[in-house]
Formats: C-alpha cells, sequence, structure tokens
C-alpha cells in the first residue's frame, strides 16, 4: 500500500488557520473562573426579553408552528421589517426581493462578505470595531483592511484615511455605528463623505446598524438612505440589542436584490432559514415592541450618563458615547497595556472588562466597559477602578 | 418646569425613592441642585405625593395582615355624585386604595387589616352601614404575586456570561 505523506498537508483550512482566536474568549476563560466578579464585560442588554415576546414564540410553538419558513424568513416577519425600515429609518425595501432574515447579524455579515468577495479582495474595516468583522472577510477569502480611529475625532473615521487606503483591490467598506466598541455614532455629514468614496470608487458598503435604536443625542441615519448609497450597501441589523433578544439569534439583511439573491443562495444552503419559533417572536416585537425599547433605552442612557460622569470623577477619562451600550475609557495614563490593564484589575478589583486591543487599531489604551447592568453593581465597578486606579498611581 | 428631565426625575423615583440627588443629577445630567429642585417642585405641586417601599411582610412571621378588595354598590347622590361617600369611605385608616369603577359596581375599596375577623368587621359595622351603600362583597387576597409594578419572588440572577463580544 502507498503511504501517505503526513506532512505534505494541514488538516486545517488556511483561511481558519491564519485566524487568531478572540482575545475576547481569553478574559471569559479567566473572569469565568473566579468569583465576586462584577462584569462589565458583556456585549449584550441586561434586560430579559420582554416578556409579551417570548409569550409570542412560546403561543407559535403551541399552535405547532415548528416547521420551516421560507428560507428568506416568515413573509410575515419580512413584511413587518420592511415596514419598520419606512417608519423608523425612512428607507423602503421589498419583502420579497431585499430582505432577508438571518441567524442573527453575524450570518448576515458572513453571508454578504462571502456572496461579493473573490479571493484576495480588500475589505476596509473602521476599527475599533466588533471582533468579529476581519475573520468574516478573511473566511470569504478576502483580506482585512483596517483603518484607524482615536479618541481625538472621538472614534469617528477621517474619511481621508479610507480614501487613502483605498486600492484596486478594494471591494467594500464595513462600517458600524453605533459603535461597538467605543460607542461612537457618525455624524450624518461624515457619512456622506463616505458616500462620495464610494461612488468614486464603485465599493460596496456594510452597514452594522444592530444598536440604531440605542443612538441617544442623534437621530440614527440609515446609510441607505444616502443618495445613491441603497443599490451599494448591505445594511445589517438584527433584533439583539434593541429588543434584548441575543439568545435568539434573528436579524436580517437588507439589500439590493442581485446582492440578497446571492446572499440568500448561500444561507440557504448552510441554513435553510431562522428558528421558525423565534421568528415569531421577533414579528411580535417589531408589532408591539417599539414601548419596550424606548424604555430600556431611556435606561441604558441614563447609565451612560452615570457610568461617563462617575468615570471622569475616579480619574478614568472616557470620551463621550453617542449610543449602544459601550463606554470606552483611556487608560493609556497609566502606561500599561489594555489588556495588562484589564488582567490587572480582573485580579485585583475583580472587575471584568475587555482590554482595547482586541477591537482592532486605535483600541489600544483602551477598555471597554458595557453600562449594561444594575446602577449598584456600575457604583461598586467604578468605585473598584477608583481604588485600582488610585493604587497604581502609589507604586 | 413638568418638562422631559421632570420625567425622567419622576420615573427613577418611582422605581426607587430612595436613590440619592447626586446619583439621580448624574443619571439625567443635570447638577443634584437642580435635581433637588425639581424633586421640590414636583412635591410641591402634589406631583410627588409620598415616599414609599413595597414590603414583602410575609418574610416577617410576626407581621401578618390580612388585605380584602371590596366591591361596593352605592346610590349616588344629587349634586356631589359619588364623591361624598367616596369621602366617607376613604377617611378611615384601614381604607388603603379607592377607586370609582366603570362596570357590574361603583367603588373598590382596598382594605386592611390584621386579621380576618376585624376586616369583616370593618365591613359589617362601617361600611354596609353607610346609608348609600346597597352592597358590598367581599374578596380575600390569598397571595401577592406582584404589587405595584414589583414581582414578589427573589431577584432573577444574571444569567448572561461574565464576558461577551
Amino acid at each position: 500500500m502507498e503511504k501517505v505523506a503526513m506532512t505534505s498537508y494541514s488538516r486545517l483550512s488556511d483561511r481558519v488557520s491564519e485566524i487568531k482566536p478572540s482575545g475576547i474568549r481569553r478574559f471569559f476563560d479567566l473572569a469565568s473562573q473566579m468569583e465576586n466578579v462584577i462584569s462589565l464585560g458583556v456585549g449584550e442588554p441586561d434586560f430579559v426579553t420582554p416578556w409579551n415576546i417570548r409569550e409570542e414564540s412560546i403561543f407559535s410553538l403551541e399552535r405547532g408552528y415548528t416547521a420551516y419558513s421560507a428560507n428568506a424568513g416568515l413573509i410575515e416577519l419580512r413584511e413587518a421589517i420592511s415596514h419598520y425600515m419606512e417608519t423608523r429609518f425612512a428607507v423602503s425595501y421589498n419583502p420579497d426581493t431585499e430582505i432577508l432574515v438571518t441567524v442573527g447579524a453575524s450570518e448576515a455579515i458572513d453571508l454578504g462578505m462571502r456572496a461579493i468577495l473573490n479571493e484576495g479582495d480588500e475589505v476596509i474595516i473602521v476599527e475599533p470595531t466588533f471582533v468579529s468583522y476581519a475573520p468574516l472577510v478573511t473566511m470569504a477569502g478576502g483580506v482585512p483592511v483596517p483603518v484607524g480611529t482615536s479618541a481625538e475625532t472621538n472614534f469617528e473615521v477621517r474619511p481621508a484615511d479610507i480614501e487613502a487606503a483605498v486600492t484596486d483591490k478594494t471591494k467594500a467598506i464595513m462600517i458600524c455605528y453605533p459603535n461597538n466598541p467605543t460607542g461612537s455614532s457618525i455624524s450624518k455629514k461624515c457619512l456622506e463623505d463616505i458616500a462620495a468614496i464610494v461612488r468614486k470608487h464603485n465599493l460596496f458598503v456594510f452597514s452594522d446598524e444592530i444598536y440604531a435604536e440605542l443612538a441617544y443625542d442623534k437621530e440614527h441615519v440609515c446609510f441607505a438612505t444616502l443618495p445613491g448609497m441603497k443599490e451599494q450597501t448591505i445594511v445589517i441589523n438584527g433584533f439583539s440589542k434593541a429588543f434584548a433578544m441575543t439568545g435568539w439569534r434573528v436579524g436580517f439583511a437588507l439589500a439590493p436584490p442581485d446582492l440578497l439573491g446571492a446572499m440568500l443562495k448561500i444561507h440557504q444552503y448552510s441554513l435553510m432559514c431562522a428558528p421558525t419559533m423565534a421568528q415569531y417572536g421577533a414579528l411580535e416585537a417589531l408589532q408591539h415592541g417599539m414601548d419596550d425599547v424606548e424604555r430600556m433605552k431611556l435606561s441604558y442612557q441614563q447609565r451612560r450618563n452615570f457610568f461617563v460622569k462617575t468615570a471622569k470623577e475616579i480619574g478614568l477619562p472616557c470620551h463621550h458615547p453617542d449610543g449602544a451600550l459601550y463606554a470606552f475609557p483611556s487608560i493609556a495614563h497609566t502606561g500599561f497595556t489594555s489588556e495588562e490593564f484589564a488582567e490587572a484589575l480582573l485580579k485585583e478589583e475583580r472587575v471584568a472588562v475587555v482590554p482595547g486591543s482586541v477591537f482592532g487599531e486605535g483600541g489600544e489604551g483602551h477598555i471597554r466597559c458595557s453600562y449594561a447592568t444594575s446602577l449598584t453593581h456600575l457604583e461598586e465597578a467604578l468605585e473598584r477602578i477608583g481604588r485600582f486606579l488610585r493604587r497604581l498611581e502609589l507604586r | 418646569m413638568l418638562d422631559q428631565k421632570a420625567y425622567e426625575i419622576l420615573q427613577i423615583i418611582e422605581a426607587n425613592g430612595r436613590l440619592e440627588s447626586s446619583k439621580i443629577a448624574k443619571m439625567v445630567d443635570l447638577t443634584s441642585e437642580e435635581v433637588d429642585q425639581y424633586v421640590k417642585e414636583l412635591e410641591d405641586k402634589n406631583v410627588i405625593l409620598s415616599y414609599s417601599a413595597v414590603v414583602d411582610w410575609t418574610k416577617l412571621p410576626a407581621k401578618e395582615t390580612v388585605t380584602a378588595t371590596i366591591d361596593v354598590k352605592v346610590a349616588p347622590k344629587r349634586g356631589v355624585g359619588f364623591d361624598e361617600v367616596a369621602e366617607r369611605i376613604y377617611r378611615f385608616p384601614e381604607v388603603k386604595a379607592l377607586y370609582l369603577m366603570s362596570g357590574a359596581y361603583d367603588l373598590s375599596v382596598v382594605i386592611e387589616g390584621k386579621t380576618m375577623q376585624e376586616t369583616a368587621r370593618f365591613v359589617s359595622e362601617r361600611l354596609s352601614t353607610i346609608d348609600s351603600v346597597l352592597s358590598t362583597t367581599t374578596h380575600f387576597q390569598l397571595k401577592t404575586y406582584k404589587h405595584d409594578g414589583v414581582i414578589f419572588k427573589e431577584p432573577e440572577s444574571d444569567k448572561r456570561i461574565v464576558v461577551s463580544p
């Protein structure tokens, strides 16, 4: 029998091998081994999904709605999404050809990347940002090209920096606003400047607007509403953050029919459809959940205010986050890297935060703090961080 | 001054009447003095009527109370409608709440007593004997699941994982 040379091939694909494990994972492992940890490390609402949504999903099971839905999602849900986008963000999408219900917003991004990227195509990613974008680009055969932002510009990207990163291989730009981890939004002027770059170089835009409902100070502008941009944009949204439905895994993608059709192909072969009972919950959310969104949003906003003000008082410089669930204070003055800071804070004071470096370029020197936790916990966490900072000064 | 900030302050105080002004101030982006001014004005205008705590008395074995809701049918009086009889009823300290209702009866009276006998005596001797009271139906509360928006059970633990994307 012929002997197979074991060294001639790798057990894993090169694409997967080159992806680094998430830095968040390491902190999860560290923090979950400890007791009495106050966590500011969670990237999700602290509310349980409103009861009417849960109840509707239970009811759908009782009625026996346990079969597959259409690949693109329940038509009632797509119609509700269409109505929602029209009334909330003044942009219209055809439920039959331009809306796809996905398994969380993350799947929508994955589908979009796989639908448009050829080997070696570049995707500009405005960072610091959600940890999944770059790996999703890589896994789709593309090359992530980071463009950093900094606290000096309140983490708003400078369009000139995007322009400078464009090459003849650039296929798309990935933006997320309000942003995870910085909470910063992008002004309409800046979005328009990005749109000009898109037109000039004929690019696509991935606009992750999962936190659109959690924009506190300014009205959220959907990227697809800018002139000519609907044809060039994949808007990503979902139910996780606005309706406190993270575990349900229901998201959606909005895109012109050619892009959406391509995404649907991949979706139908890999996932078929989003879970039907979760889709019924999502439908209820859109039909009767907006008051809950307002209630939860106000609560986050108040806690944002509390966190940022108290952080400044204890000597933790913090920019003003426009939305989402996070503040991204600076720890640069301590001389620690963000990883060292987060690890020492966890070990010495049992407060879990996420080091900014895991979110990419521009994240170093900062820590992500989620204020989606009770006021009592926020207070206690900030007191512990204050104690930690004072001790550092004495060293 | 009953603007958006007043609404926000009221919502916070309604959920937790003990929260210090300094914390409320940070939450609603005002100074402590401004919050105090708002609260004083809201008190002066009788928007804030009182501060109370929702207590689960069943956790203290010594302090048991009986609560009953009584549906009362009354004959309204010319000129004063239900208000006169309502006033006669709500002045009793045993009466914790009183509402004018639509439907099968007119007044809903919530009373609290130390024992069932005490409560029954109040109904038969005080309430039923009022001239315009036509009939009463007494319902004793057996268990409190939720009161004033507060669910009576141990708070649920945070089910989220410690660190997540």
